[in-house]
């Protein structure tokens, strides 16, 4: 179906963006002698195979002990190296949150804590894994920088580009293949929305895999006259406010698609934006209180209403509401 | 319960190797490794140590409780819930696929019969299993508590706060098993984190405990039970290392870190169940 929809963005190749990242984190290794790894029995998962290879100074397995991790990442921190956390979402967050709040976040503390397998998308491992909170968890605290890219060269440069951000970041990526339709030689700007499509009847703020859902989406509606603004926020935290509310303004509606919980996710955000400043209209796409489950990637965005369908009814839904 | 003979109880061995096996094919996804090597461990617990009801309560008052702390080898632990009755033995076809109550990792919300506690995330089951002990002991509920947890999680911190924890409480009506298969995601326990001495270990945080040196030998595991069971009541908590092959029973995945999350393709199924007698009937 994808096939006869005119995408303004199409790909002739899928990969994960763990790849994006794993690939990233390589060149970034022969860049800058400062950038160091550290895994928690998930080397493999991550894909920070080839960066342990080239750099096994520095590089760190440290078993399965993500409290010690991150404890450890921070205290790397001193005396100058930029350690690079590597987990799943899950045991990134969740599982160490008092860790990063203290000793990274609260400390000010130089630490790129990378995340694979985040949402349902992780698929058939299930709901413990597949978490749907993290990028919540991670933008209430203080002085943390909240990125979730959206294919394999965004995730990419976006790992390269965080090396340079002096202060905790949070990079949010996946497990499952997925198109690669933004261009490689992208330059990835911390804290700016891209604009991917103009438009002029709705703003559709997509971040992480469902800005390719979001891609499609904008296509059915057009064939049905409706003008779509595609707006990608990579980075949800700093939120780029000017440009959310510059589309806004033009639009009179907002809709934001996320794989992760209506609580706490990018909607909220916007929603306070658009609230303190222009309220708008707006329809959230996302996880609707409740835990995954194992599946297949494209069968739980389905199940969960996260696909593009799913956005072309939001859309439409906003629009009603102006 | 009717005792089983070792002959019977070994060939439930083969049936839920089977299973597993069949399992994990079937979605191309889980984890057969360490499930294959604690196939006589399970086997054990369910058709010959344990007091339990298939008729299941969660609160399980007067039965013994079991709590799996590596939950990612719920392949065998569905395959001997369904063997031993839990739930008809059709449903281990919906493992890990949608709308199944058979999740990649043990949980409570889709009401599988057998599960009290969702695992998957490591160090976790230890802590809950001394929760629901203390709890028998509140209750005046003589029957015992077991929790298995695998030999890689021993890394997470969680594990040494509970190891302190359970005999300052004199938790003494507790039986942990640690699977020890020397492997993990990355490779060896050697190569990934060095687990050391981990008798000297338990045994300096002041629990009672005893090597089961081949658990993939279902009399030895029994053995090892029976002692567990009787070192209890004494004011220890009882640990229980047990030595087992990760992949135990088909010759190509035995004895390495690279089936631990891994499916078997078509030829693979193929060849491993070719080494596994169907006893019970395939389900
Ligand atoms: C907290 C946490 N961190 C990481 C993982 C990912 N993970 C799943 S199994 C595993 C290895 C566990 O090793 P071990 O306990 O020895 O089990 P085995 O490989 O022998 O089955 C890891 C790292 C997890 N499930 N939970
Ligand atoms: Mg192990």
């Amino acid at each position: 179906m994808e096939k006869t929809l005119d995408t303004k963005y199409t790909y002739t190749e899928k990969k994960d963006t763990r790849s994006g990242f794993g690939d990233g984190f390589l060149e970034l290794g022969r860049k800058n002698k400062n950038v160091v790894g550290l895994c928690a029995d998930l080397i493999g998962s991550l894909k920070m195979g080839a960066f342990q290879k080239e750099f096994p100074e520095r590089f760190f397995q440290v078993g399965i002990s993500e409290a010690n991790m991150m404890g450890l990442a921070a205290g790397m921190t001193i005396g100058g190296k930029i350690p690079f956390t590597g987990t799943f979402a899950n045991f990134s967050t969740g599982r160490v949150y008092d860790q990063i709040r203290q000793s990274i976040a609260y400390s000010e503390k130089n630490v790129k804590i990378c995340a694979s397998h985040a949402g349902l998308t992780l698929g058939e491992d299930g709901a413990t894994h597949q978490i749907l909170e993290d990028v919540g968890m991670m933008k209430m605290l203080p002085n943390m920088t909240v990125i979730n890219p959206c294919d394999y060269n965004q995730t990419k440069a976006a790992t390269m580009a965080i090396a340079d951000h002096e202060g905790p970041v949070y990079l949010r990526f996946g497990r499952p293949s997925w198109p690669i339709f933004t261009p490689s030689d992208q330059k990835f700007e911390i804290g700016k929305a891209w604009k991917m499509i103009e438009g002029k009847d709705v703003s559709l703020f997509a971040t992480g895999h469902l800005v390719w859902e979001a891609v499609v989406a904008e296509a059915m509606l057009r064939e049905e006259g409706i003008s779509v603004e595609l707006i990608n926020i990579h980075t949800i935290k700093p939120l780029d406010t000017a440009a959310v509310l510059a589309s806004v303004a033009k639009t009179g509606c907002a809709v934001t698609a996320e794989e992760h919980q209506l609580n706490g996710g990018l909607g909220d955000s916007i929603a306070q934006t658009l609230i303190r400043n222009n309220p708008a209209p707006q329809e959230f796409v996302g996880v609707d209180d409740s835990f995954g489950e194992s599946g297949k990637p494209v069968d739980l965005l389905e199940k969960y209403g996260l696909n593009a369908e799913n956005i072309v009814k939001a859309v439409k839904k906003a629009i009603s509401r102006k | 319960m009717e005792k089983h003979s070792t002959e019977q109880l070994k060939s439930i061995c083969s049936q839920v190797r089977r299973d597993i096996l069949r399992m994990v094919h079937a979605c191309q996804s889980g984890h057969p490794g360490a499930s294959l090597g604690c196939t006589e461990f399970f086997v054990a617990l369910y058709f010959d140590q344990m007091k339990h009801n298939k008729n299941f309560n969660p609160d399980g008052i007067g039965e013994d409780l079991f709590f799996l702390s590596n939950g990612h080898i719920s392949p065998v632990w569905y395959s001997v819930l369904s063997r031993s009755g839990y739930f008809d033995t059709k449903e281990l076809a919906t493992f890990r696929k949608i709308n199944s109550r058979l999740q990649g990792h043990p949980a409570t919300e889709e009401g599988l019969p057998g599960i009290r506690v969702a695992s998957g995330s490591l160090g976790q089951g230890l802590s809950v299993a001394i929760g629901a002990a203390l709890t028998k002991k509140m209750n005046g509920d003589k029957q015992t508590v077991y929790a298995l947890m695998g030999d890689g999680e021993q890394q997470e911190g969680q594990i040494w706060e509970a190891a302190m924890c359970a005999p300052h409480h004199n938790v003494d009506n507790l039986i942990a098993s640690i699977d020890v298969n020397g492997q993990q995601i990355d490779g060896p326990t050697k190569e990934i984190m060095n687990l050391r001495d981990l008798k000297a270990k338990w045994e300096a945080f002041g629990w009672e405990v005893i090597v089961t040196k081949n658990g993939n030998e279902i009399t030895d595991v029994v053995q090892s039970l029976e002692k567990a069971k009787s070192l209890l009541g004494k004011g220890k908590p009882v640990l229980n290392l047990l030595h087992t092959d990760m992949g135990f029973g088909v010759d190509f995945m035995v004895g390495t870190h690279k089936w631990h999350g891994v499916a078997p393709n078509d030829e693979q199924l193929e060849n491993a169940l070719g080494q596994l007698e169907e006893t019970l009937g395939d389900y």
